[in-house]
């Protein structure tokens, strides 16, 4: 206890002091200064030009987080992370409106074409509109006409903030508030950039909304942060995509996603997430603390979250539905793929306070090499949510025997009337199986990439097309050297 | 010559259980192999396939002119070696469509061959479908999952007609088939005898060699051939069993 104060105090006692040199001396910078002050947040928020409102919002925020501590109750190891060695805003030096794609950062171009899918084709075969995030601003936009003529905004966030203010605020913080988490609250006093999205009352959004993000410069945490508002009965679909060129320092990222389905509304976020997860010996890596969460706030609501993890050093993210509206429905779809010195505790929770709600969790995790993978997940039934059902399955898949799989399932059933289902397995790919697809003329990498593909097709068949050609090769490449 | 195997020792885990194994199959021949439980049959056909953890001690595989004892197995595959396993294996949720599509790509790539395009490769698994009787609805299914034992063989042998092999090893595919499913399996591999290839059936009875007629007949004992012959060894042994050869 006494520590902690005299570390508040010392705290409050460096923002303090910095305070008096003032900020807005720095207002030309396109960096901040290294470190989490209270200053860095007025920094943030005086660059992005935002209202007072969001201002004491992260200041808020940012007092909480001096309070608590980061988490330990996960199955995850890492040295310390120095928050004040990190620099919590970085911009691109000009920010220009780009016309084509030729405007575009070559090596995010060229990141796009390792995973076989470049702006154009998406742009051209899937009809994705494609919000890129590079280092926290957004720089490119597209089909964001067609979106507004069916009513539904898609833009960054901060734009949000200055073009519907009265939206971001009603929604933000309402699923996951800046009290719910360590990583949360960082988040919260920090964020620098990420999607916002709409879709207005009835309208069903009529093409996949899809952002890329990116890690780019050295040493900048990324905190982006999305807002999706699903109005009564409409629906949508979207693309979270994640991939960050090779790094030697470890670089924290910590995202907030919040969804919000009204009556009747049905909100499909899918993601693939391959962030650089360190070399063969564990250095180096993306540190990737995420808290997404979404509410089925109205009856017959939906919300259905799908992920492929492939990537970063450490995994810390638990995409969670709230069934709050009578009837409403959470998926939850999971592959963690860990390979090397990787670490996942991934998993959900899924509450369920409506009567008759459901939710349906399938987790396959698969390690390889010396790697940690974890299911964490909490079913909880409410008291009053009756007639409720859950079914859970956890599948583990070991390649090798010097990795691990962990299964922690919590289930909390409040009443008499609901079912839950747990259903878990371990399996390793058998000797058999490879020397089969071997004599076959397939070898060893492409017949792994084969089984381990097949293992995880039930996830995998509820990606959105284009993802799921790129998941596929994804698990393929994330595995390769995993055996022999 | 297809396979020249001269001496071949090969042990499990240091004991050993192959002791000094020869055999000659040029092309357009079947050879039977016979012989009691536990002589060694299905590790013969580990050893050829380079099935790992069959350890060649001594002796040689010559597959082709080329000595194999050392190839990876893949390579031997796409060189031409088949094995029918005699307990295929399950890939859970690898359709057989995902699964010979890879298969061939790789032999092609390995031989220099294009790629079959989609129409092409599902023209092949049509005709080749109906050499071994096999239902329609096999191209989205898990490979071998859930299927009856006699499902498991004819797709051994469908696989075998989509791969065109040289030579096929076909290690008890006739144990756990009823006498209908036998004919079927027998019919598609008779369909495949040609002057360029070659069998290698491994079997505890006669009742399979009465559909493949073998043109050479071997009794395998304590790890070696210890008498062979030509088809009518086989009711030889049908009619005296094979303790006179021990």
């Amino acid at each position: 206890m006494n520590e902690d104060k005299d570390q508040n105090n010392i705290l409050e006692e460096v923002t303090s002091k910095e305070y008096q040199y003032g900020f807005y001396t720095n207002i030309e910078m396109d960096t901040a200064a290294v470190g989490l002050t209270e200053e860095t947040i007025r920094f943030i928020s005086a660059k992005k030009n935002e209202p007072e409102w969001l201002l004491e919002f992260r200041l808020k925020a940012f007092q909480h987080w001096l309070t608590i501590e980061e988490p330990t109750w996960a199955h995850l190891h890492h040295p310390p992370i120095k928050y004040q060695d990190i620099i919590y805003y970085a911009a691109p030096k000009k920010k220009k409106q780009l016309e084509s794609l030729n405007e575009v950062d070559p090596e995010l171009l060229d990141t796009f074409k390792k995973l076989g899918i470049s702006l154009e084709e998406q742009k051209v075969l899937a009809g994705v509109a494609v919000d890129a995030v590079i280092d926290s601003v957004s720089v490119k936009t597209t089909f964001r006409e067609t979106l507004s003529k069916h009513g539904i905004i898609f833009c960054s966030f901060s734009e949000a903030v200055q073009e519907y203010p009265e939206l971001v605020k009603k929604y933000m913080g309402s699923v996951v508030p800046y009290r719910d988490n360590f990583f949360a609250a960082l988040n919260s006093a920090v964020f620098s950039d990420g999607s916002f999205c709409y879709i207005p009352k009835g309208v069903h959004c009529p093409m996949e909304l899809s952002t890329y993000f990116r890690i780019n410069a050295a040493n900048t945490g990324q905190f982006e942060r999305t807002l999706l508002v699903a109005d009564e009965d409409a629906y949508v679909s979207y693309l979270e995509g994640c991939t960050a060129p090779q790094r030697d320092e470890n670089q924290l990222h910590a995202a907030i996603v919040e969804i919000i389905a009204e009556a009747g509304a049905e909100v499909k976020y899918s993601t693939v997430q391959n962030w650089y997860p360190g070399d063969k010996n564990g250095k180096g890596g993306i540190y990737n603390f995420v808290t997404k969460r979404g509410i089925c706030k109205g009856d017959h609501s939906k919300i259905s979250w799908t992920q492929v993890e492939t990537g970063s050093a450490i995994t810390w993210k638990y995409p969670s539905c709230i069934l709050k509206g009578d009837h409403s429905i959470g998926e939850f779809y999971s592959v963690a793929v860990t390979n090397h010195y990787q670490q996942a505790d991934t998993g959900t929770k899924m509450i369920h306070l409506g009567k008759n709600t459901k939710s349906t969790i399938i987790s396959k995790g698969i390690s390889a090499g010396f790697s940690n993978n974890s299911y964490r997940g909490m079913v909880r039934i409410a008291k009053k949510a009756s007639n409720s059902r859950n079914f859970s399955q956890c599948d583990s898949l070991l390649l090798g025997s010097k990795c691990g799989a962990h299964t922690f399932p919590y289930i909390n059933a409040g009443n008499e009337t609901s079912v839950v289902e747990h259903e878990a397995t371990t399996s390793k790919i058998s000797e058999d199986q490879l020397f089969y697809c071997q004599q076959r003329g397939i070898d060893s990498e492409k017949a792994i990439g084969l089984i381990v593909n097949g293992y995880a097709k039930e996830v995998l068949n509820k990606l959105p097309m284009e993802f799921a050609v790129e998941a596929q090769k994804l698990l393929a490449i994330t595995l390769e050297g995993s055996v022999g | 010559m297809l396979l020249n195997i001269n001496n071949l020792h090969v042990s499990i885990n240091g004991k050993e259980i192959l002791k000094g194994l020869n055999l000659i199959v040029n092309e357009g021949e079947v050879h039977a192999i016979m012989g009691p439980n536990g002589t060694g049959k299905s590790t013969l056909a580990a050893a050829i396939t380079g099935r790992n953890g069959y350890e060649i001690t001594q002796g040689e595989i010559w597959y082709k002119e080329e000595l194999i004892n050392e190839m990876l197995p893949n390579e031997r595959a796409n060189k031409g070696v088949f094995l029918s396993f005699q307990y295929p294996v399950e890939i859970p949720g690898v359709s057989m469509t995902n699964f010979m599509r890879t298969a061939l790509n790789a032999k092609h790539e390995f031989e220099g061959l294009p790629i079959l395009t989609g129409g092409e490769f599902l023209k092949r698994m049509e005709e080749k479908k109906q050499l071994v009787e096999i239902q329609a609805k096999l191209n989205n299914r898990s490979v071998n999952e859930g299927f009856s034992g006699g499902e498991k063989k004819k797709n051994e042998i469908f696989q075998m007609a989509m791969l065109e092999p040289a030579l096929a090893i076909l290690d008890e595919t006739d144990s756990g088939l009823d006498i209908d499913a036998l004919k079927v399996v027998a019919k598609g591999v008779n369909a495949l005898r040609s002057n360029d290839n070659g069998f290698v059936v491994i079997t505890h009875y006669q009742r399979l060699l009465d559909f493949i007629v073998p043109d050479f007949v071997h009794v395998m004992y304590d790890g070696r051939i210890v008498k062979s012959g030509g088809k009518e060894l086989a009711f030889e042994l049908e009619e005296k069993g094979y303790d006179w050869l021990k």
